[in-house]
């Protein structure tokens, strides 16, 4: 067991768990937004993986990685867009639509890697990172912590503005309304379908964000299927926090560190099957919901297209 | 229904089908266009491959047994209103399930005894792996879209763990479960390479679609589906309903593992994982939640996959433009039957 407690071990597990943790961070707070407003986002995974390759391909060609972010939230909300215009404003299946949205960039940015980079397998230099002046110093935490590219940082100061958002804005009020009682938030004036779209929009881009990073940050390369399940994880996340995005970043942090988990027990020479590690959140998360299953407290309206004056 | 009502009624279901069809691959065949490939030459050798040669129409049939045993599974969770989306647990779980099984069984018991026993097996740890899901619903709500899509990810992980520590074959390098021999496997069907599971997924496709259609329980199962309050008014004991959707459909999901393992490959390899469970969702959807359509949308897939596996080699497009078509034809199909509603809304013909 010594073998674990020693600071490049641990100081891998931390770092590894941000750089893992903070896609299924960015989705699910993306998701969180849209299931607020009432609107299912099973497309979530394919969001992610428009904005890994947009994100990819921006920072692979201009060198920048805050323009590859930026690439990958609009590719992301590119995604989104069809979400809005079949879903919101046609009122088609939402998970029908968002299936098709992951089937579909599955096989497009597959399609379209295939056809630039397959040959060549191009790697982007190692993504910047910010050293938090005082904290960076810490033993263990400052390099497992505090050592990391600037959008980490970011995104947690987003946890915070999205709780304040929700919790004490007209905006936070209105995406709340959206989702538990869109004919109230309709007979306020309020528009409903301008709410959700501007969730599901908003949605598209923390996604496509999530991917950019998972893309540029965590791999440095764009391989088909990259994301790999996170958008699943995150619609998981976004479930179980119950509107609450301090929970989300608990729920990533958790399944973050057990994705960290697989790849540092192989660093430190501990010859355990990954899949064991990888069960644990997940196992963890079922007994919680078998022991404390408490109502999972989703918006009535979730899933149904608003249309005016039909009940 | 008078005749000129039946055409009708006929030709709107072959324009809301077709078109969309011929919508995707139109579009489709824009995106090859764009990537500097001869869109007739990709579909002219798919469709040669897959269902014009004989030695690809077998595997195209054969490919088709475990993904309509995962719809005839989808169709009975969908049309009861569950959104059973954790079919590559139950699917990869009763594989391993059966494929530990049957090497041992093989030995005790005749062939057929055997081959039943196991598919059994699967059958049943498909349904095991959806009871939590179910209790969790009846008892407290929980959505069903997160626990099996957990479950999901627990069963996926748990089929490998099981393979690499529990039932490792100790003579192949790579890890797998004991082979069964291929004597041993589903007998094939005069003398083509297509197996016994073909035509066992086609009579489950049908006869799920008969019990959801034209018996009572099927009818309970919809109406609690379509509206929940209303099956508990009609006096349905709706836990118990939603509690046997669930298990009747991750058994037959468990069935499609099973059918795959005994038929086509003998044992269960590490990090095997079709991954089938999803993408047998769009072609529910396609068909509607209709049995007998699903038969048909599952061919086209089958073929496809088939063709197109081929064609990665042969003519340089990936695979993977395949799920392009899917999702092409998923959002042609939506595009149309809004159109067609809004058209019927105005009050058109």
């Amino acid at each position: 067991m010594s073998a674990l407690l020693t600071e490049p071990f641990l100081v891998s597990l931390l770092f590894g768990a941000v750089t893992a943790g903070l896609p299924l961070l960015l989705a699910g707070l993306g998701e969180q937004i849209s299931e607020k407003a009432g609107v299912l986002n099973i497309g979530l995974e394919g969001m992610m993986l428009v904005g890994a390759y947009t994100g990819f391909v921006a920072t692979y060609h201009t060198g920048s990685f805050w323009l590859g972010f930026l690439a990958g939230g609009a590719g992301g909300m590119c995604a989104a867009l069809i979400v809005l215009l079949l879903c919101i404003r046609s009122g088609l299946n939402q998970i029908v639509i968002g299936i098709a949205i992951t089937v579909g960039a599955e096989g497009l940015t597959s399609l379209l890697h295939f056809v630039q980079f397959s040959r060549s397998y191009p790697r982007l230099a190692a993504a910047p990172a910010l050293a938090l002046p005082g904290l960076s110093n810490l033993p263990i935490l400052g390099k497992g912590l505090f050592s990391h590219n600037p959008l980490v940082y970011l995104t947690v100061i987003l946890v915070g503005a999205l709780t304040w958002v929700f919790r004490s804005t007209y905006l936070g009020l209105s995406l709340e309304a959206a989702g538990n009682k869109p004919a109230a938030l309709d007979a306020a004036g309020v528009d409903v379908v301008r709410t959700r779209s501007i969730a599901v929009l908003c949605t598209g881009f923390l996604a496509g964000l999530g991917g950019a990073y998972m893309a540029n940050v965590g791999a440095g390369i764009f391989v088909p299927f990259i994301t790999g399940g996170a958008g699943v994880i995150g619609i998981v996340l976004a479930m179980l926090a119950r509107g609450r995005p301090l929970m989300v970043m608990v729920g990533a942090a958790l399944f973050g560190a057990s994705l960290a988990m697989t790849t540092a027990l192989q660093v430190a020479g501990i010859d355990v099957p990954t899949d064991v590690v990888q069960m644990l959140p997940f196992a963890v998360v079922m007994a919680v919901l078998v022991l404390f299953g408490r109502h999972s407290m989703l918006p009535p309206a979730l899933g149904t297209p608003y249309v005016r004056g039909e009940r | 229904m008078n005749q000129g009502g039946l055409v009708a009624a006929l030709q709107g279901t072959v324009l809301r089908v077709l078109l969309p069809v011929g919508l995707a691959l139109f579009a489709g065949g824009l995106i090859l266009l764009v990537l500097g490939k001869d869109p007739l030459g990709y579909y002219g050798y798919v469709l040669q491959r897959s269902l014009l040669r004989w030695g690809g129409a077998q595997e195209t049939l054969t490919r088709m047994a475990p993904l309509l045993l995962i719809a005839a599974g989808l169709i009975v969770a969908f049309r009861a209103g569950i959104w059973n989306l954790g079919g590559d647990g139950q699917f990869l779980l009763a594989a391993v399930a059966s494929a530990a099984l049957a090497p041992v069984l093989v030995t005790v018991m005749p062939r057929g005894l055997m081959l039943i026993s196991c598919m059994l097996a699967g059958a049943l740890t498909g349904a095991i792996w959806s009871l939590l899901p179910a209790v969790l619903k009846v008892r407290y709500g929980v959505n069903e879209i997160i626990t099996t899509l957990m479950m999901s990810f627990l069963g996926t992980s748990l089929a490998n763990v099981l393979i690499k520590l529990v039932l490792r074959d100790p003579d192949t390098t790579v890890p797998q479960t004991r082979s069964l021999a291929v004597d041993d496997r589903l007998p094939r069907l005069f003398g083509t390479t297509i197996h016994a599971g073909l035509p066992l997924a086609v009579a489950a496709v049908l006869a799920v679609h008969f019990m959801m259609t034209r018996t009572a329980f099927g009818l309970r199962l919809q109406v609690q589906g379509a509206n929940r309050a209303a099956a508990v008014h009609a006096g349905f004991r709706v836990e118990r309903l939603t509690i046997a959707a669930f298990a009747l459909s991750a058994a037959l999901i468990g069935l499609g593992g099973a059918v795959e393992v005994l038929g086509v490959w003998g044992t269960v390899r590490a990090d095997w994982n079709p991954a089938l469970g999803l993408l047998v969702v769009p072609l529910v959807f396609l068909a509607r939640f209709n049995g007998c359509a699903v038969i048909g949308f599952t061919l086209f897939f089958s073929a496809l996959m088939v063709g197109g596996e081929s064609a990665a080699r042969r003519v340089g497009v990936p695979q993977h433009y395949v799920l392009v078509l899917v999702a092409l034809l998923l959002l042609f199909l939506g595009v149309v039957e809004y159109l067609d509603q809004s058209r019927r809304k105005s009050g058109g013909p």
